[in-house]
């Protein structure tokens, strides 16, 4: 299973943010979305770097009163891992969990096409398994001759 | 106006597409609790269960018994089966919308990935997919032929629909005539000439997608020795390093399972069965008469993206591989449906969650969801739809909750029927499946197998004395 099948059915939004908005406007598109970080793009829709709730906690801890002024770029981190549509599910979530990464950018050909969230991964491997288990079931069923436990 | 969900004024729910999906929908339809849920399920064939019926290969009879459990969810009153009815040809979703409050499309992934390498269209190149469905005996893949007076034959492809395909060209006729591959397809197989089946992968032994069962049983075949080249199923240094970190005993299952192929001597059994990973077909050979010649292979060597994903890279290290019929198996694709949003991105209907989205807003369309491969793309077990149904019906649900559902003009289920009718007077209710399954198993009883199959629609008519 690649990062292909988690984008298909997550709508075609991806909410980005350019680097020299402000943490005001960024905190504004998070709360409205409901999401928990943020794509920052350049002019021709690249990502260069990704702003997280965490990221804005840490500075916002430190230096209170100014962090709604700071902008994007600022804050973000800019050594950012992006993933393709083939990368597989199973590798994708070893890197996230070793690199303790949250939300990874999913670049097609240069052009941004979604991002996904650990949360989003855990969730796709735990359906699979389901599904196994499901089929393994069904097996076992037909060979004995009882009925699926529900 | 009252909610629908109530006995007096039921939830009414048009599913089109009756493969695994579309049941598992209607079972956690009927499974909500306070909720008087209607279903009407549609399917283009006349007949249920769709890849279960058509895509499960007819020597793995035994995951086909989840048709019992169909069958129990189509016992329900409140379920209707109209079969033979085609979305856009004698239904559009207008008419469903006048007659349901909600729309599930669940019409899965309907044809294949291309390879985009020169000669995929050449004669004896074929769809993997199209070779599965005809000798499944699909009502419109009977039609097709396969040159099976070849005697080299490759499937492209590594994952469960490669195997199936490898594994049916190598069984024996008296194999194949204990199940219910359709009849026609057992009578041109006998025939065959096949000797050689390579079955060719482009990454390495641990990264194809087949599963370990499907890879034991290919090395259980009668009448094929199977084998597999050394130094392909030898893992290269970042695979090793994959598995070092994260250790994952199916894949080095898998990949003992080959190695231990590759030290198989042949003893001697009428075909061979050769297993290739790390080579990628770059294009098919015109034999001068517009059929298949050949195929030109390149070797790969692993990489690694970003995110760890090993991927294949050419060597430019060519080789040519004798064959004469092709069955390309890389993946199926969704098929648009008129109509209805589509992600040409992912080959799925433009959704979220299941909601289907509208193609300008990106906004969900009222009453109109999705599930299944044609909801997130051709992934998974036939299981693994039962928790991608639940995820859409929980949609569903909370919707109408918020009171968001379509407003029929006439939601009485006589209405649709009559009009199903009028355009379709021929479909099939579920008694008329039920009294054709009984058919089929009878006809299969006399010769020892599961069924005998229908395969066209004006047998099953007649069957039932319709003709």
């Amino acid at each position: 299973m690649t990062i292909a099948s988690l984008l298909a059915k997550k709508g075609p939004k991806v909410v980005t943010v350019q680097p020299e908005q402000t943490i005001r406007q960024a905190l504004a598109l998070l709360a409205e979305h409901n999401i928990g970080a943020l794509v920052a793009v350049d002019p021709g829709g690249r990502p260069i770097g990704i702003l997280s709730e965490r990221d804005i906690v840490r500075t916002a801890v430190r230096e209170e009163s100014s962090v709604f002024a700071k902008t994007v770029s600022a804050l973000m981190t800019k050594d950012v891992i992006v993933g393709v549509p083939q990368d597989d599910l199973e590798s994708v979530g070893r890197t996230m969990t070793d690199k303790r990464i949250r939300h990874l950018p999913v670049v097609d050909q240069g052009r941004l096409v979604g991002i996904i969230s650990i949360g989003d991964v855990v969730k796709a491997q735990r359906d699979l398994y389901r599904g196994e288990v499901e089929n393994l079931q069904i097996e076992l069923t037909e060979e004995h001759g009882r009925p699926t436990p529900r | 106006m009252t909610r629908p969900g109530t006995e007096g004024a039921p939830l009414r729910v048009a599913i089109v597409g009756a493969g695994p999906t579309g049941f598992y929908a209607t079972d956690q339809l009927f499974r909500q609790p306070g909720l008087v849920v209607d279903v009407d399920l549609y399917d283009r064939v006349p007949t249920p269960y769709g890849l279960v019926r058509a895509g499960v290969a007819p020597d793995h009879q035994k995951i086909k018994s989840v048709t019992a459990a169909f069958d129990k969810v189509a016992a329900n009153p409140r379920f209707r089966f109209f079969g033979g009815v085609e979305l856009g040809r004698h239904l559009s979703v207008d008419d469903l919308k006048a007659h349901y409050h909600m729309v599930l499309y669940t019409t899965g992934a309907q044809t294949d990935r291309r390879m985009g390498i020169p000669g995929e269209d050449l004669a004896r190149s074929h769809a993997a997919t199209e070779f599965v469905a005809w000798y499944n005996g699909h009502p419109d893949y009977r039609h097709l032929t396969f040159d099976l007076s070849q005697e080299r034959a490759a499937v492209i492809g590594v994952g469960n629909v490669a195997a199936d395909v490898a594994r049916i060209l190598s069984r024996t006729p008296e194999e194949l005539a204990t199940t219910d591959i359709a009849d026609y397809a057992l009578e041109a197989l006998r025939a065959s000439r096949i000797r050689e089946v390579y079955v060719l992968g482009r990454r390495g032994p641990a990264q194809a997608a087949f599963t370990n069962p499907e890879v034991r049983e290919l090395g259980e075949l009668p009448g094929a020795d199977v084998s597999a080249v050394p130094e392909e199923v030898e893992l290269d240094e970042l695979t090793r390093q994959a598995l070092e970190k994260t250790p994952d005993r199916a894949t080095q299952k898998k990949v003992e399972l080959l190695k231990e192929y590759a030290r198989r001597t042949p003893t001697g059994k009428p075909k061979r069965l050769v297993m290739r990973f790390l080579v990628s077909p770059v294009e098919l050979r015109d034999d001068g008469r517009g059929g298949v010649g050949g195929m030109r292979l390149v070797k790969n060597r692993l990489y690694a993206t970003a995110t760890g994903t090993l991927q294949p890279k050419a060597t430019g290290e060519h080789e040519n591989l004798a064959v004469g019929l092709v069955f390309r198996s890389v993946g199926y694709r969704g098929v648009p449906l008129a109509d209805v949003p589509f992600n040409d991105d992912w080959g799925v209907i433009l959704n979220e969650k299941g909601r289907v989205l509208d193609a300008q807003t990106k906004q969900p369309l009222v009453g109109q969801y999705t599930a299944g491969w044609i909801k997130r793309g051709p992934t998974g077990v036939i299981g693994t739809n039962k928790p991608d149904a639940a995820e859409t019906v929980a949609g569903m649900i909370e919707d109408l909750g918020r009171d968001i559902h379509l407003r029929p003009a006439d939601e009485s289920p006589a209405a649709i029927e009559r009009l199903v009718k009028e355009h379709q007077p021929q479909f099939l209710s579920y008694q008329d499946w039920l009294r054709l399954d009984e058919i089929e198993v009878a006809r299969g009883k006399e010769t020892g197998r599961p069924r005998v199959k229908f395969t066209t629609v004006k047998d099953m008519l007649a069957a039932l004395g319709r003709a």
